[in-house]
């Protein structure tokens, strides 16, 4: 059998060897790479023309593949700006903006296409669109409401789990009172323009951009997003239930839903405002300036000795709790173990918490059960702390007497030794 | 003849009693002005039989295991009648045994009775010491508490940091690459099993030491005595030392009890390994010293982590400490001061850095 020998020494192959491998590594990144030569004179020019190859690597397109031509047409694989600029190569310039929904919607409308990047990204973005205020006014030829890249952003859109994503639930309230809050660009459509200086005194703003829970809603979590369009007034209810289960539940069953419904009263909104919704308090029960009830209700009528019934079960579970939270420190601070007791005082608090959504059915008997509920868990508690109390006190009695005990013993033994030794 | 005569004398019979206590009988305690130190070692012992007995008390009711640990300690302070007192007497005893140890210890050096003769009875004092810390360490971890939890984490990730041997010995002291129940199993049976023999055995030889060599004069009043014959002043070790010491054992019962009565030992919150750490977690007083020590080196000495040059420092210190006796030289009756100024040194540092580890964030 033949062997094949070359003449290289085993030195020489070797570094042959580890140089075709350098070679290899350098090639295989570039490999698959698409030209892109818009870039080129574009990272080059001014605003608004200017795309720098930085910010357009940071777009999610980019990133999965696409290049201008695939929204501008052209060619960017020619050097040739005349070339890679013709008509004949497809190039459509500037987009229009009555046109970008339909341009964004030839991809994000074709599941097929999607389906390549990312299966459980939706296509219906431009039929929801459609239906919006703001799709229904730019087909009407109003070409100041947003389209997708207004919200999206353009040449470094980012996908929206990004948390610099415009359309990220943290941001997403700022990107949409770029419009909304500007008094002169919304001058025209009858619409107030507070809504964001509202939302960020709300509870909602806290919870989401404060405490960083995504859970919490932004605008397009009540007014949708691609199909943003406010809720009716009778549907409002709608919106809040999504989220506020129980209360809806209640107040579906409550007589104030007929009664709301027949005076054309956006249900929750009523007692609760919409944008500007603060931390509900108690005082909403009572009489004070913060008071709801008596907006419309008379005083002395049935309503209001509900209310009344209401506000002060709360109060007095609130501070039966309190109470018994006061004893506990006590306790606590003189090193008992009252823990078990502690983790009873959080059903206690449940139990307020749940009385308090209770209060949406408007039924005093529902109401009171809850806050019997808690007042007994609470009273329990209390009864635990005073416990501890007495054993602290009984401790203390027993160290006298055990010290008692031993100074005599020292006595005893000083007598003693002195006897001893005497 | 009294019945307690009548024993004495059936035990002298079989196992000649009388030869066998006659050292004690002899034995003789100096007087001087600073003979109230020669307390601490009784009083550290009296505290050891303490959390024996209290510890064997806690083993009626205590349950190893992570599911388990935190809940029966609960159930002792709770359900258990006088367990409280029991548990919080067991843990400040803890505390008090190890401060009137590092006393003693302080009071030796300080009173020069680690010298010849005495070097073993020092050896054996300093490892003893060192047992009792790894009694607070390993009891620590025990009620399976947040606290505790964390700190055995950050302790056993510094024994970790020892060159060749640390990675083998933690993943020993924790049974695994993490803490976990393993890890309390483990401290479990170093705390009631392997410590606790090795502390018997070794207070037995230092007793034993303590007996056969006497107890110590500072030197300059052994001068003054062996000069002057007369001026010596001594007291009967049984009954009128032991006497006087019993008294200081009430007191020390004293104290115990009312630290334990007014200021039950807290429970805490039970361990979870999937919260983080709590911020600015700091160890027991004892191990502070060293703790903000390893805090304050900077992460680089030259080209050294300065976590491993810690550890490898401090590790050194113990063992010069441990042979202190053997450097003072071959004259100990050459007047030596150097190791005096070490001990001030230590105590000064040692005291300073636990009160500025306690106050820092």
């Amino acid at each position: 059998m033949a062997t094949l020998r070359n003449k290289l020494g085993p030195y020489c192959a070797a570094w042959s060897m580890v140089l075709a491998g350098i070679v290899i590594l350098g090639v295989c990144p570039a490999y698959g790479q698409i030209k892109n030569s818009c870039l080129d004179c574009h990272s080059a020019l001014p605003d608004p023309l200017e795309v720098s190859q930085e910010k357009f690597t940071q777009d999610i397109h980019s990133q999965k593949g696409l290049t201008c031509a695939s929204c501008h047409g052209g060619d960017a694989t020619s050097d040739d700006p005349d070339k890679a600029m013709s008509r004949k190569a497809g190039w459509k310039g500037k987009i229009d903006r009555k046109h970008i929904p339909e341009l964004c919607g030839t991809c994000h409308s074709d599941p097929a296409y999607i389906r390549q990047f990312n299966p459980s990204l939706r296509t219906d973005q431009l039929g929801q669109y459609r239906t919006s205020v703001h799709g229904r006014r730019l087909a009407a030829g109003d070409t100041k409401v947003a389209v997708c890249t207004d919200c999206h952003s353009v040449h470094d859109l980012r996908a929206p789990s990004d948390p610099r994503s415009t359309v990220n639930p943290v941001n997403v309230a700022n990107t949409c009172s770029r419009c909304h809050s500007d008094s002169g660009y919304m001058k025209g459509y009858s619409i107030p323009t507070d809504q964001f200086a509202k939302y960020s005194t709300s509870v909602h703003h806290e919870a989401l951009a404060v405490r960083g829970d995504l859970s919490a809603p932004t605008c397009t979590t009540c007014h949708g997003n691609h199909g943003a369009a406010p809720p009716g007034v009778d549907k409002v209810q709608n919106v809040c239930s999504n989220c506020h289960t129980f209360q809806a539940q209640m107040y579906e069953k409550s007589s104030h839903k007929k009664a709301f419904q027949s005076a054309s009263l956006p249900g929750c909104v009523v007692c609760h405002s919409n944008h500007g919704i603060s931390h509900p308090t108690d005082a909403k029960l009572g009489t004070g300036p913060d008071a709801v009830c008596m907006q419309c209700h008379t005083p002395g009528d049935a309503c209001d000795q509900a209310r009344a019934g209401f506000q002060s079960g709360l109060s007095r579970l609130d501070d039966a709790i309190r109470g018994a939270n006061q004893v506990l420190g006590v306790a606590e601070s003189s090193g008992m173990e009252v823990s078990e007791a502690r983790l009873a005082q959080d059903q206690a608090r449940d139990s307020l918490t749940k009385a308090r959504v209770t209060i949406h059915s408007f039924r005093t008997d529902l109401v009171d059960q809850d806050i019997q509920a808690g007042l007994k868990i609470a009273s329990k508690n209390l009864q635990a702390g005073k416990n501890a109390m007495i054993e602290r006190n009984h401790r203390r009695l027993g160290l006298g007497l055990s010290l008692v005990a031993i100074a005599l013993m020292l006595v005893g033994l000083l007598l003693y030794i002195r006897r001893i030794e005497g | 003849m009294s019945p307690l005569r009548n024993v004495r004398s059936w035990l002298d019979e079989r196992f000649g009693w009388d030869n066998l206590i006659a050292p004690l009988r002899k034995k003789t305690v100096p007087l001087h002005r600073l003979s109230y130190w020669y307390f601490l070692g009784g009083i550290t012992l009296f505290l050891f039989i303490i959390q024996v007995l209290t510890g064997i008390l806690l083993l009626l009711y205590y349950r190893p295991g992570a599911n388990e640990a935190f809940e029966s300690v609960q159930y002792i302070m709770t359900q258990v009648q006088f367990g409280w007192l029991i548990r919080s007497i067991h843990s400040w005893s803890a505390n008090l045994m190890i401060f009137t140890a590092f006393a003693h210890m302080f009071s030796v050096l300080f009173l020069k009775a680690y010298r010849k003769p005495r070097e073993l009875t020092w050896v054996s004092g300093v490892i003893l010491l060192f047992l009792v810390m790894g009694f607070g360490f390993s009891g620590y971890l025990l009620p399976w508490n947040t606290l505790a939890f964390f700190a055995t984490k950050v302790g056993t990730e510094i024994t970790g940091q020892v060159p060749i041997i640390g990675k083998p010995m933690m993943i020993f002291l924790r049974g695994g690459e993490e803490v976990t129940g393993a890890t309390l199993t483990r401290f479990f049976g170093f705390h009631v099993a392997v410590l606790p023999g090795l502390a018997t055995v070794l207070i037995l030889l230092h007793l034993l030491l303590v007996q056969r060599l006497g107890i110590s004069i500072p030197p300059k009043l052994e001068v003054q005595w062996t000069a002057n014959p007369s001026a010596k002043r001594e007291m009967k070790f049984f009954p009128n030392f032991m006497l006087r010491e019993l008294m200081a054992w009430y007191v020390a019962l004293g104290v115990l009890g009312a630290l334990a009565a007014v200021f039950p030992w807290n429970l805490g919150v039970k361990a979870d390994p999937f919260v983080p750490a709590p911020a600015g977690i700091k160890p027991e007083w004892y191990f502070l010293f060293m703790f903000q020590t390893l805090k304050l080196i900077p992460p680089k000495v030259w080209f050294i982590d300065g976590e491993i040059l810690g550890v490898l420092v401090f590790g050194l210190i113990g063992l010069l400490w441990l042979l202190l006796p053997f450097l003072e030289g071959a004259h100990p009756s050459r007047p030596k001061r150097w190791i005096t100024g070490l001990a001030v040194f230590a105590l000064a540092y040692m005291a300073g850095m636990s009160v500025y580890g306690h106050f820092a964030k």
